[in-house]
């Protein structure tokens, strides 16, 4: 059975200190989705992961995360993934107020 | 109120001084996040959605004015401003930064608080009816038998490691408040020939297989509750399953095993370890009822009430929603509701911690109440001073009158914050209140409760609402659907699917068609939902919630 082609991704996690929704670009950590490194390729994702992962001075919790591309940005596929860039509905305490 | 010991306070500098070292290990590197994690569990500290998040334990949900002072504080210090009051009698604190959390916990030591086995597979913070020392239909108070659970199940060496979590709620009264039969172990009070004892019910749950509790012993002395209770316990650590996350309940061992099976292996258990229990807990539980003797209450003059009532519609409103007769004739037991329409239920603001603290210090003996409802009561008021606290409230946005009504809704934190969650709650919730408040038809109403919960693990109690809403994720999108009927008192029933789910956009107009299709099938004003829903059952429901469906049916 052929596998599911790769779909883009984003590599994510809550930072250490303060639990806060963060994207790996390059070599660092940003709390902004649109800065995140876009990885289209799996072995090169499966690859960052492990890497990613390995940092846990500094991070929590990594995976891959669905996206989809809109001119160079990344977006959120699943609804859970909008909310983790945004923060929550009800106030602004997380990311809304920063982005 | 219980005061702790030296012992209580030492041993929690201890944990306290414990749990600061492991953070400390943890952000130098010297412990990885495999080993932290069950740590920082054991002590509340759990992870969410946006950041980490803080569960403290108010036991049997009492507090007084000095300790929602101290939470006003660490809301203000290391949180941003405000605290979330849960459905289990427990507050958290949703933005604390890992550094800070030490600091927390000594903060809260300072004020007899802690956050130990508000997580894990452990015996959970022991909750008891709202109104217990205050109720009019009450035995005996419940929170004497529960501060002498608490400190049974506390670092317990034997159930450090159950299958899963463990839940104990207790009642004095028959009017179950607690929820008792949706528990792992329930227990109520019951009076035999001037002896108090207690009913045992166990295997109660909501969760993804809801079950109601099953009687085990409908009558076990106040000498041999402890041992009992340690017999259940041990009996279901080692039976219980831990090959299944979702079977590692004891409803599922209650369940398998068979109410009966499991009597005999508690008895056979209670016979053994009964000689252990020397009496000490006896007098343990003597000293510990001295904490809680009734507060010298006030002979006032009521006239400030009846005038208020009389004149002032808004009070008179506030008066016959969130009120309860309590068992001083001159007294009553305030309810302060935590949903003003269009707000998050449970949610309360430092300011409105300490408005509630100071209204608790200088009109309610000293003492408030945290109810599985997500509000906050003064269990002890005197009525003369009802208008005073009505007004104070107002001024803070805590004067909203919906105790027990369609906007006294309970709802989980759901995806706004949990990690765990499939579906918003908290928006739900909101617009459902609003709604209403818009139709003005609250009141009109009657009595109604609507449960939210954001997830199949059913911490927003959907299973026993009156209406109950579950949150899923249906490919990708959040999808909710409807339970009627549920009942979480002593006639506790589980609700039943009404059928498919409705999107987000939908579920408000389907809340709203339900609602008035009960507004036209009831008998008369005072036939509450839950009345008319078990007279005439789904169909009539079923048909307001899917017109589609009829149409085509037709």
């Amino acid at each position: 059975m052929p596998s599911k082609p790769f779909t883009p991704k984003v590599i994510t996690a809550n930072a250490l200190l303060e639990g806060d929704v963060v994207y790996l670009t390059g070599d660092n950590w940003t709390r902004d989705l649109s800065k995140a490194e876009i990885l289209t390729d799996e072995a090169d994702a499966d690859l960052r992961l492990i890497e990613a992962s390995a940092q846990s001075d500094k991070v929590v919790g990594v995976y891959l995360a669905d996206v989809t591309v809109n001119g160079s940005v990344p977006v959120p596929v699943h609804f859970r993934e909008d909310f983790r860039a945004k923060g929550p509905s009800n106030y602004a305490h997380g990311k809304q107020e920063q982005f | 109120m219980y005061h702790y010991t030296d012992f209580d306070a030492a041993f929690l500098k201890e944990r306290n001084a414990q749990f600061r070292a492991q953070v400390e290990r943890r952000i130098d590197g010297s412990l990885t996040e495999d080993e932290f994690k069950p740590l920082r569990l054991m002590n509340g500290l759990y992870l969410q959605l946006h950041a980490y998040m803080l569960r403290v334990a108010i036991p049997y949900g009492t507090l007084n004015s000095r300790q929602m002072n101290q939470l006003a504080l660490i809301a203000e210090r290391w949180d941003k401003g405000y605290g979330h009051f849960t459905t289990r009698q427990n507050i958290q604190f949703n933005w604390p930064q890992l550094r800070d959390v030490p600091d927390m916990l000594d903060a809260l030591a300072e004020v007899d608080m802690h956050a130990i086995q508000t997580s894990g597979n452990t015996i959970r913070n022991v909750t008891a009816d709202h109104f217990a020392g205050a109720a009019a239909d009450e035995v005996t108070d419940p929170r004497p038998i529960a501060e002498l659970i608490r400190q049974w199940s506390t670092d317990h060496p034997e159930f450090q490691f159950l299958p899963r979590k463990f839940k104990v709620a207790v009642t004095g009264a028959e009017a179950d408040r607690a929820v008792i039969k949706a528990h792992d172990i329930g227990l109520r009070a019951v009076k035999r020939e001037d002896r108090i004892g207690f009913e045992v019910i166990v295997g109660g749950g909501l969760g993804r297989t809801p079950m109601i509790g099953k009687v085990l012993f409908d009558f076990v002395s106040q000498e041999d509750l402890l041992p009992t209770l340690e017999a259940i316990v041990s009996v279901y650590n080692l039976l219980g399953r831990r090959d299944n996350k979702h079977k590692a309940r004891i409803k599922i061992t209650v369940h398998e095993n068979g109410i009966e099976d499991i009597r005999a292996r508690v008895d056979e258990r209670y016979a053994l370890i009964r000689p252990q229990f020397t009496g000490v807990d006896q007098t343990l539980l003597a000293r510990i009822k001295a904490n809680f003797a009734a507060p010298q209450f006030l002979k006032g003059d009521s006239a400030p009430y009846h005038s208020a009532y009389k004149h002032d519609p808004l009070f008179r409103s506030w008066a016959d929603t969130n009120l309860t007769p309590h068992r001083n004739p001159d007294y009553a037991i305030v309810t302060i509701s935590l949903k003003a329409h269009g707000k998050t239920p449970g949610d309360a603001t430092a300011r409105q911690m300490r408005l509630m603290a100071g209204l608790a210090q200088r009109y309610g003996h000293d003492e408030l109440r945290i109810s599985h409802e997500q509000n906050v009561i003064l269990p002890h008021v005197h009525k003369g001073d009802l208008p005073s606290i009505y007004y104070a409230l107002k001024a803070e946005g805590l004067g909203t009158a919906n105790i027990g009504l369609i906007s006294d809704i309970i709802a989980c934190p759901g995806m706004d914050y949990c990690a765990l969650a499939t579906a918003r709650s908290i928006p739900i919730a909101r617009e459902i209140a609003t709604r209403f408040d818009e139709l003005n038809l609250e009141h009109d109403i009657g009595p109604l409760k609507i449960k939210i919960s954001g997830c199949i693990n059913a911490c927003g109690h959907h299973h026993v609402g009156h209406i109950g809403i579950l949150g899923l994720d249906r490919a990708g999108v959040e999808n909710y659907q409807i339970t009627l009927g549920g009942d979480g008192t002593e006639q506790a029933a589980i609700g039943e699917r009404a059928g498919p789910g409705f999107s987000a956009t939908e579920i408000i107009p389907a809340v709203e068609r339900l609602v008035m299709a009960y507004l036209d099938l009831r008998t008369v004003p005072e036939e509450t939902f839950l009345q008319t829903y078990r007279r005439i059952g789904m169909a009539p429901f079923k048909a307001a919630l899917y017109p589609e469906e009829q149409a085509n049916a037709a």
